[in-house]
């Protein structure tokens, strides 16, 4: 047996202007093992496993593949070491058959019927069901990750990366691709797997290699850790912020999220039964892997996502009256008296217009105000101008056009103008992402102001500390369900940790099962 | 009266199987090129440069005109004309990323001006009483058909009777959808223009397919300006009179959804529209224009079918009209 790791990496350390994505990470893999790597979102794990397959280049350290230490500067590189990656977002011409896809810039002679018998024999060794000649907008996600991994293999990878490859998967398929990658290693391949989820760690990988907001914890052999220290290990200790929070002034129920279920394009469920209260004078925290329903669980309250199921009830504090605010526009749930101010993920893309500036951008949530046909541009600049001056927007001037901004600044004025709508719901989510600490603080104030006046806030974030200190309760959903809701006061992080990676599915289907392959492994 | 119009409608196709050929290998590469009416124009004036300095060249020389040159001669110079064009639409979208709409219809206003600024100044130099040049010397060596075109009935009517530009332009779309569905860099195109960022990550020099289709496109869309002053306006330029033939192949592509070889067949289809109106007696002004409508109205109808029937393959490319830029998230 040859004792060089099939690649190792010493010492990675990244960094994007200030903030350091990768620092100091040493790791390795053997051929016949697969190593998952586990962390939180924005630990560093996709910009790990970029620089090795050539997408970034790390500031220093090395690389080393069968202990002779190589550069990898483009996917080229990666590819002449035989490394392949399969990215969460795949890469792929809609109506080019899969075959079409997996010889896409290859050099050697084009002759389709060769190239089909050869993805044949490779889904034969490996146990994949694929129709070579389908076309890929006929395919489902599943099939889809198929064609990448065939992909890669075609070109002849024998160092696989996969990026969160089961976000994306029914637990059947997710199965499926397990049992594929398991006989994979058994053929000699090293494969590396990024993923949130404990129990896929487990009972897939050799080894488990975490880290946490870029720094790297550790590496521990999966036969000897469980859920619980892999837990700690990825949200670590308790940091103090120090962020202010007073008791709720006389709370009552504001909005009645009743067992509401919605579905995408696709027919998939994204939000799964989902009830919950959120009161006046409270912050309500959403915690979860990205990508778990908040947004659409966000926009179904607005009234941006189509609901299947379910009632949002809404106890207006003046009339007194309830609503139900499913199904109606935006617009109808502002006529109703409704006032919900959503400050969305995307904030260029759906909370302020890039090209025009400040006032204008002011004047979209105003400008059904107007009395007469010309725009009265004086209430949005004050408004405007007031926004610049308490919330500290560094901008030249009101004019300028929102897409020069910083996005710390961008955020300010995006929170600043949905607050100055004094709503009874706030809600907001990430509005903390990308900014500096002071900048943050000075959302939490104005959250925490809000808060005083008696809104109901909802507040999803990312960093599990701010969750704790900021929110009264705190709510986790992971794969579109309700995993549980505890007292900010009271919770841990590693309580919050569990329930972000553990869903409802799980439990029911692939519990038993997943304990099972876990003992085959070990 | 049924063989010489089919023959008719032939050459009325031809213009535009050559601009719609040109169109759909630049638009499979993602770039929607509106300037091809002004790239067929200015083929067609540069043809008629060349021609016209070597018929002038030979007149005063006093010898007889060598037939390959009087070919070859206008032949380069169209190509050369509209790759000249072409490239300033690919430096312009390609390298500069400039909108790609803008662009083309400037392109297009640039090579109608263009080339009335030199057709008309050609008939100043020729003197001539008529606002037109004519190069019937040049035009006979283009319009020569093949042998047995005379002897054969209707058969060699309908299937000889042409100058050699016209069978080019089949053998063209032939190629081009052979190009298109069955060789790697065939494929490689389509890649770019339905998702330039995958191409892009499978190591396929985006920006060099871009040039290269929307060149060439161009070059033989710039063939069909000069299959229209040599062969079928019988090597008479007058300024304007190419028409609307360049928005028709634009047409054209829409109509055969994006397949060169169902242009062909489309091509022969929109020229018997465009003159049907001559062989339906007793017809007055205005019912004639009427008539001239029909090519656009079945584009329309095309259009609403294919939007109907959602099928993805007779969807444009994907990115059609959008620039590539790799570091834009």
């Amino acid at each position: 047996m040859a004792a060089n790791a099939a690649i190792e990496l010493k010492n990675i350390t990244k960094t994007f202007g200030h903030v350091c994505a990768n620092h100091n990470v040493s790791l390795k893999v053997n051929r016949g093992e697969i190593l998952s790597i586990l962390g939180e979102n924005g630990s560093g794990k996709t910009t790990l496993m970029n620089m090795i397959a050539g997408i970034y280049f790390p500031d220093s350290g090395s690389i080393f593949i069968d202990g002779k230490e190589v550069v990898i500067a483009s996917p080229k590189d990666a590819f002449q070491y035989k490394i392949g990656m399969i990215h969460q977002h795949f890469k792929l011409v809609d109506v080019f058959t899969a075959t079409e896809n997996i010889v896409l810039g290859l050099e050697e002679k084009y002759d389709v019927k060769n190239a089909s018998a050869k993805v044949k024999e490779i889904s034969e060794k490996y146990g994949f069901e694929i129709d070579p000649d389908k076309k890929i907008y006929e395919m489902s996600v599943s099939e889809k990750q198929t064609v990448e991994i065939i992909k890669v293999l075609y070109r002849g990878a024998d160092i696989l990366i996969l990026d969160e490859p089961t976000a994306v998967l029914t637990p059947q398929e997710t199965q499926k691709l397990f049992a594929v990658l398991r006989r994979m290693r058994d053929d000699g391949k090293a494969i590396i797997i990024i993923t949130h989820k404990l129990h896929e760690v487990l009972s897939l990988s050799d080894q488990v290699a975490v880290l946490r907001k870029g720094e790297y914890i550790g590496t521990v052999k999966t036969a000897e850790t469980n859920e619980t220290l892999l837990t700690e290990m990825m949200v670590g200790k308790k940091i103090s912020l120090n962020i202010t929070r007073d008791e709720p002034k006389h709370p009552e129920d504001r909005l009645v999220v009743e067992d509401i279920t919605c579905m995408n394009r696709d027919g998939a469920t994204i939000l799964d039964h989902v009830s919950f209260t959120a009161r006046s004078g409270e912050i309500l925290g959403i915690a979860g892997i990205a990508g778990s329903g908040q947004r659409e669980l966000l926009e179904a309250i607005a009234g941006l996502q189509h609901i299947d199921s379910g009632k949002i009830l809404y106890h207006n504090p003046k009339t007194k009256q309830t609503d139900n605010l499913r199904d109606k526009t935006p617009l109808q749930i502002r006529a109703l008296g409704v006032r919900l101010s959503f400050v969305p993920e995307d904030r260029l893309g759906m909370g302020l217009v890039g090209n025009m500036d400040i006032v204008d951008n002011m004047m979209l949530r105003s400008y059904r105000r107007g009395k007469t046909m010309f725009l009265q541009r004086k209430p949005p600049k004050d408004l405007a101008e007031t926004i610049i001056r308490q919330l500290e927007v560094v901008t030249p001037s009101v004019s300028t056009p929102v897409r020069r901004l910083s996005g710390g600044n961008v955020q300010k004025v995006l929170v600043g103008r949905e607050i100055a709508a004094v709503p009874t719901v706030l809600m907001a989510a990430y509005p903390v992402r990308g900014l500096d600490i002071n900048s943050s603080y000075t959302i939490y104030n104005l959250l925490n102001e809000q808060k005083k006046n008696g809104v109901a806030v909802i507040f999803v974030g990312e960093d599990l500390d701010v969750l704790i200190e900021l929110c009264d309760r705190i709510m986790v959903i992971g794969s579109g369900c309700v995993t549980g809701v505890v007292d900010g006061r009271t919770a841990t992080k590693e309580e919050i940790g569990l329930l972000m990676t553990k869903s409802v599915h799980e439990d029911m289907e692939g519990g038993a099962d997943h304990v099972e392959t876990g003992e085959k492994n070990a | 009266m049924i063989t010489a119009f089919i023959q008719r409608a032939v050459m009325q196709g031809i213009p535009l199987l050559y601009g719609s050929t040109g169109e759909i290998i630049t638009e499979k590469s993602g770039h929607l090129n509106l300037g091809i009416p002004g790239i067929m124009y200015v083929g067609g004036i540069s043809g008629v440069i060349g021609a016209f300095a070597y018929e002038n060249a030979c007149t005063s020389a006093g010898h007889g005109m060598n037939g390959a040159l009087a070919i070859l001669i206008p032949f380069l110079s169209c190509l050369l004309g509209s790759l000249l064009m072409g490239l300033i639409y690919c430096f312009l979208t390609v390298t500069l990323r400039a909108n790609q709409n803008v662009t083309g219809l400037a392109l297009t206003t640039f090579g109608v001006g263009f080339g009335n600024f030199f057709g008309g100044s050609l008939i100043k130099l020729t003197g001539s009483e008529l606002p037109s040049i004519t190069l019937t010397k040049t035009s006979d060596f283009f319009r020569t058909s093949l042998p047995f075109a005379k002897s054969l009935g209707w058969f060699g009517q309908v299937f000889l009777s042409y100058g050699f530009l016209a069978y080019l332009a089949v053998a063209i779309a032939i190629a081009a959808a052979v190009f298109l569905s069955r060789t790697r860099m065939g494929l490689h195109l389509r890649a770019v223009g339905e998702n330039p960022a995958t191409a892009d990550a499978a190591g396929i020099n985006v920006e060099r397919y871009k040039y290269l289709s929307t060149c060439i496109g161009s070059m033989i869309a710039g063939l069909g300006g000069l299959y229209y002053v040599m062969d079928y306006a019988n090597g008479i330029w007058s300024n304007d009179a190419f028409g609307d033939r360049g928005w028709l192949a634009i047409a054209l592509v829409i109509f055969a959804v994006w397949k060169p070889g169902i242009a062909i067949l489309g091509s022969f289809l929109f020229g018997g529209l465009y003159i049907v109106h001559n062989y339906i007696p007793n017809l007055d002004f205005s019912k004639q224009e009427l008539f001239k409508m029909a090519p656009y109205l079945v584009t329309i109808l095309v259009l609403v079918i294919i939007s109907m029937r959602k099928k993805r393959e007779n969807q444009p490319p994907q990115h059609l009209g959008l620039n590539y830029f790799r570091e834009e998230r």
